[in-house]
């Protein structure tokens, strides 16, 4: 099938979202199409499949132009969408799944079911999507959930397949295996559309690759030769650089030391199992593993967030566990949440509320319970020009900036504090390039002034660039505490479970 | 793997927070008033007149369909339809002016030089309010920390017999008997309250269920107490305490006819005594970071249960001055429906003040004057009080759904769509 969209324009506002986009999918390749968050691939794709409609522009399909009112419409022309989140029913079996809103009624109003689990495996042998029809979805692996929602695509004779940041759960090797079932399809000669801002990914798999920045095509028919650098500095619009310039490790005293430490759920199983490991001032320790290991539970426990937790945290010689979070930060534990929007920032706050969010009670921000705003707006506006927040003024109320300028709030928050152990969760996720090597070099300045640094990240691009040792986690345990100088291919085998030699 | 889910449908939270500060049985209270208080403190001031505004027009309607001119009129309405318009122009404007004078200015009492009489109707306005907007008040205060208190009632209700007993129990200085009577309304009053902050804080019950349960608690423990001999008046078979010292009492501050007490003077002082508390202390900082975002007050080491608690204890205090409005203002005496319907006019008083101390003075202001004139257009035109009732419904309603107040008016409003692509975009 070919897919084309003409001077496509879809504005909210006064903000163009996407202004006069004009791309091809032709068959048989593989068109990935690159931007940092924010840059309108979403909102066009959303276009295409009917979730909203364009301003201006027209989408034809095979040359004669068509219009769809809803997804229901795109699904009929022959367009499949796999989310970044995945539109599953966990207590499904992958057939029930797969003819859910497309079930295939009998007698009485009956479910045939053996109609879908036939599909199923006609798909699955026809483009080599191994996957039992009959196991249930919340059983199965992330790697094999995403194959279900291709599958229920393909059952629904899609003919142009969009994955929407298809990698961004996967396991390296998983991440390999869905690249192999994408060509698969495109030898077949479907459209596939791939929607990322990876660069790696990119290149490895995209026959021809579009770039968008701030709404508008800025590059097109690009080459997947073309270079890491060059790719991004097309994405950002300036030259960034993609290695983090990190001086030599001056590694000193063990600062935070973790022993044995498990936290549960309500039920009681554990999420994080006996996990033992120290930091060191000066050094990072970066925890790789796949989204959904424990390493979220485990920072929460380390900051006293988690109320089920058991084992020893000790800051130097203080025991923390059990500690509130208020007495934990005020040691010197700097934390950057996983979820900056939701546990961060007060998105109704100004700016400048934002940055003494956990020092309110301190001087000079108040005293004998009265708070003096001029000190905190000042400080505010210091910080934002300190850490390029970009932001008209303190004033700016938190939910109206950028990611990239969120993250920029909470790691200005948290680093203008005195600090002996910074703690960040996925510092980096879903920020563009330019942001990510600001957040980067803030961390690399954080351990060379001696802050003992522990980055989770499930990013094995960023887990190089800035660990000086790199912890595993693996189903709720550390499946090995290695060098950064292990393979990439090492390294995945580890998150997949593997145990180190 | 269960969180790596797209969001719950019927919550619109993401399954992938670990934390489980709402529990089940509470989740579908907790997300629907949840909403109710967002949209409350982010609605702008247009769209709070315009719903006025909406009410009134439609209490129009309803006055001139109900007017027995009217419905004369329009029995030979083919014959004269200048008639029908003219008795419905006369029905609504004779109401709602009388509505109007009788919330503010007597107009006739004035030209015939009765000043105190001219005067009555705003004076009585400003009693009716003064314990709608402390009510109103211990309802915005929870507002602001992410509360629903519905339980203003049930904490009036146990402040009265606080305020009540020190009121007619013990001899002291004129002045200082009235401090202690209000002090003591007050504490009982928080700690009816804060037993609503303390379960939510270390069991998570939900405070809609447990603040509507202790008003139910609350009225029959008055009930019960207005029937014990150290409480009921003596000589008496009805549930009424024995009347307050006149030590005990709120000066009046005209006299002559007028009922206005110093009251109104101390809920005025309470507004402003609330603003303080929430814009310019640390403990309206918490207040007010819990009920914006209460995962990035914990996650900031904030004690989230603990500000529940502190904004719970404010709201009881509210509550206990609001009922000392009448116990120690206009009845002088505790009685079992001494409360009336404050407690839950002042969830309307909140709403239409947006959650803030002078918008709960202006809204407060607004209902006491409609209360207080319903009664004058009653009797004046024969038009029904009720249909105060019916406005004050209708605000509410039109509070609860700005969409259709947008719609009418064809303002333009931030929908959901721009707002998300907006967060996402440009740095």
């Amino acid at each position: 099938m070919r897919l084309e969209l003409r001077g496509i324009t879809k504005r909210f506002g006064d903000l163009v979202a996407n202004d006069d986009i004009s791309v091809t999918f032709e068959p048989g390749q593989i068109h990935a199409l690159l931007g940092e968050n924010g840059a309108g691939k979403s909102t066009l794709m959303n276009v295409l499949y009917g979730l909203l409609t364009p301003d201006a522009g027209e989408i034809y399909v095979d040359g004669e132009p068509v219009v769809f009112g809803d997804p229901a419409g795109a699904i009929e022309a022959g367009i499949g969408m796999v989310h970044q989140h995945f539109m599953l029913v966990p207590v499904f079996s992958v057939a029930e799944n797969v003819e859910l809103g497309a079930e295939s009624v009998g007698a009485f109003g009956f479910l045939k079911a053996q109609s879908a689990a036939d599909a199923v495996r006609r798909v699955s042998s026809e483009y080599g999507l191994e996957v039992d029809p009959n196991a249930i979805v919340e059983d199965l692996p992330v790697g094999i959930q995403q194959r279900v929602e291709i599958i229920k695509a393909l059952t629904r004779e899609a003919e142009c397949l969009i994955l929407d940041e298809p990698t961004a759960v996967l396991t390296p090797q998983e991440t390999d295996e869905l690249l192999t079932i994408i060509r698969g399809l495109r030898d077949a000669g479907k459209t596939i559309v791939m929607i990322t801002h990876k660069l790696r990914e990119v290149r490895e798999a995209a026959d021809v690759i579009t770039v968008i920045r701030r709404g508008r095509v800025v590059a097109e028919s690009v080459s997947p030769q073309t270079s890491q650098s060059q790719l991004a500095a097309l994405m950002v619009g300036r030259d960034v650089s993609l290695v983090v310039d990190k001086p030599e490790a001056a590694v000193g005293d063990e600062v935070l030391s973790v022993s044995e430490l498990s936290v549960y759920d309500v039920t009681g199983r554990a999420l994080v199992d006996s996990v033992s490991f120290q930091v060191r001032a000066g050094e990072v320790l970066c925890i790789a593993g796949v989204q959904g290991n424990g390493q979220s539970e485990l920072v929460e426990a380390l900051v006293g967030l988690h109320e089920r937790s058991s084992g020893a945290v000790s800051l130097g010689e203080v025991r923390i566990d059990g500690a509130s979070t208020k007495r934990i930060l005020d040691m010197g534990v700097g934390y950057v949440p996983e979820d900056r929007e939701h546990d961060g920032l007060v998105g109704s706050f100004p700016l400048a509320h934002n940055m003494v969010l956990d020092s309110i009670n301190e001087q000079p921000w108040s005293r004998f319970g009265l708070i003096d705003y001029a000190k905190i707006n000042k400080h505010g506006a210091d910080l934002i020009e300190q850490f390029d927040v970009r932001a008209r003024s303190a004033d700016v109320l938190a939910a109206t900036l950028s990611g990239g300028n969120k993250q920029k709030v909470v790691l200005a928050r948290e680093m203008s504090r005195s600090l002996r152990v910074l703690i960040a969760s996925q510092p980096t996720r879903g920020l563009d390039v330019g942001s990510i090597e600001f957040v980067h070099r803030q961390i690399i300045e954080a351990r060379q002034s001696g802050v003992a640094v522990i980055v989770v990240s499930t990013e094995l691009d960023e887990v190089y660039a800035l660990a000086d040792r790199i912890a595993v986690m693996y189903a709720g345990t550390i499946a090995g505490i290695v060098d950064p100088g292990i393979s990439r291919d090492d390294l995945g085998l580890l998150m997949a479970g593997a145990v180190a030699s | 793997m269960s969180d790596e889910f797209p969001p719950d449908p019927s919550t619109g939270l993401s399954g992938s927070k670990t934390t489980d500060t709402l529990h089940p049985p509470d989740e579908l209270a907790g997300s629907l008033t949840e909403a109710l208080r967002r949209r409350v403190l982010t609605m702008n001031l247009a769209v709070t007149l315009l719903a006025v505004v909406l009410a009134l027009a439609i209490g129009a309607v309803l006055i001139a369909v109900s007017s027995p001119s009217v419905i004369e009129a329009a029995g030979y309405f083919f014959a004269r339809p200048m008639d029908t318009f003219s008795a419905i122009w006369n029905s609504v404007a004779s109401a709602y002016s009388a509505l109007f004078q009788g919330a503010l200015l007597d107009v006739d009492e004035l030209r015939e030089g009765n000043i105190a009489d001219a005067f009555y109707p705003i004076s009585e306005t400003l009693t009716v309010s003064a314990p709608l907007i402390l009510a109103g008040l211990a309802v915005a205060i929870p507002f602001r920390a992410g509360l629903f208190n519905i339980g203003a009632q049930g904490q009036m209700a146990f402040a009265a017999i606080g305020g009540g007993l020190v009121g007619f129990g013990l001899s002291l200085p004129a002045g200082l008997h009235l401090v202690a009577s209000l002090l003591m309304a007050m504490i009982f009053g928080a700690f009816w309250a804060g037993i609503v902050g303390f379960l939510k804080a270390k069991t998570g019950a939900h405070e809609v269920i447990t603040t509507i349960m202790l008003n139910y608690i609350a009225l029959f423990f008055l009930g019960w107490v207005l029937n014990q001999d150290w409480f009921q008046r003596e000589g008496r078979n009805d549930p009424i305490s024995p009347i307050l010292n006149e030590t005990a009492t709120f000066p009046l501050l005209f006299g002559g006819g007028l009922r206005i007490h110093l009251g109104i003077l101390v809920a005025l002082g309470a507004v402003i005594v609330v603003w303080w508390m929430l814009t310019k202390t640390i403990t309206g900082f918490r207040i007010q970071t819990v009920g914006a975002n209460s995962a990035a007050a914990r996650t900031a080491g904030m004690n989230v249960g603990r500000v529940w608690i502190i904004a719970m204890l404010w709201a009881g205090a509210m509550a206990g001055l609001a009922v000392s409005m009448n116990v120690n203002g206009t009845d002088k005496v505790v009685t079992a429906g001494i409360v009336g319907n404050i407690g839950f006019d002042a969830i309307t008083v909140a709403l239409l003040g947006r959650g803030s101390p002078f918008g709960v003075l202006g809204a407060g202001l607004l209902i006491g004057g409609l209360r207080a004139g319903g009664l004058a257009m009653q009797a004046s035109t024969g038009t029904p009080i009720d249909i105060v009732l019916v406005l004050q419904a209708l605000i509410v309603l039109f509070i609860a759904a700005p969409a259709l107040v947008r719609s009418v008016f064809r303002l333009r409003g931030k929908t959901a769509e721009s707002l998300t692509i907006a967060k996402g975009w440009g740095s």
